[in-house]
């Protein structure tokens, strides 16, 4: 009998993270669509997880979905939307943004499916017991500069966002 | 249906990047257009991870650094909007036009 559970939980991660997407993209209230990011944010980790990235899926939700999600509440919280609610919520060009971003994303999977032949066919072994250790060895060895410049981007998004948001710098 | 391979990770990934793309084209509401950005930023790292699955870990370790810039980014997207916001108590980007000649 073949295992159709990878096939049933890629299509429904895979379902489930386009719908809240375009969730995302037609709701009139923040809120709304902050909540549908997140679906899609945990589906997403889902299909890491999937892919063998026990890592990159934990950081995915704690980083991303508990911080960053999370901030961007926040914000919607102190600033005033009751306003932008009740307006026009697309803009004049909309017809065209819809029609170029089609094509560009028609034109990444026909290149995608035409140049399918040149990936490597079977997949490489990685154990999961092993990929937190794995990848912490390549941050602190073989990527340990970029890993120090990601710090000092981080000190500076910190400084920055601190003086764009105080009242009297 | 047969097993699933790397391009249907490509495919969901070319499609989230789609629909970002059209977010940030298409709305006015600027909280909403920096979610679309975060859209297209996770559709980057799918499309990291799976090709990290065909060959070594430098997919995962890029998109861990992608995830920090995307927070980074983000925080200072939004302390831009609280600062605009205090000015001209708007968050519509079409009513962003103080510098139009």
């Amino acid at each position: 009998m073949t295992p159709i559970a990878p096939t049933f939980f890629f299509y429904l991660l895979s379902g489930v993270a386009l719908v809240s997407a375009i969730l995302v993209i037609t709701r009139k209230n923040p809120v709304h669509a902050a909540l549908a990011l997140i679906f899609t944010l945990l589906s997403l980790a889902g299909l890491y997880l999937m892919l063998y990235a026990p890592f990159v899926a934990g950081v995915q939700v704690i980083l991303y979905a508990g911080g960053i999600m999370v901030l961007f509440l926040f914000v919607i919280m102190l600033v005033n939307i009751e306003r932008n609610v009740r307006e026009e919520q697309f803009n004049q060009q909309w017809p065209i943004g819809i029609l170029a971003s089609l094509v560009l994303g028609g034109i990444i999977t026909v290149v995608y499916w035409k140049g399918s032949s040149i990936f490597p066919q079977t997949a490489i072994s990685l154990p999961e017991a092993s990929n937190t250790q794995q990848v912490g060895l390549a941050l602190y060895q073989t990527y340990l500069l970029p890993f120090e410049i990601a710090s000092l981007l981080l000190l500076v998004a910190i400084v920055g966002a601190v003086v764009m948001a105080k009242k009297r710098i | 249906m047969g097993p699933i391979t790397t391009l249907d990770y490509l495919v969901v990934a070319a499609a989230l990047f789609a629909i970002g793309t059209i977010g940030v084209v298409t709305r006015r509401n600027v909280v909403i257009i920096l979610m679309s950005i975060e859209l297209i930023l996770n559709a980057v790292n799918l499309n990291l991870v799976a090709f990290s699955r065909l060959w070594n870990l430098q997919g995962q370790v890029f998109s861990i650094f992608v995830i920090t810039d995307a927070a980074a980014e983000a925080a200072v997207g939004l302390g831009i909007l609280i600062a605009f916001f205090r000015n001209k108590e708007t968050i519509n980007v079409d009513e962003v036009d103080l510098l139009k000649w």
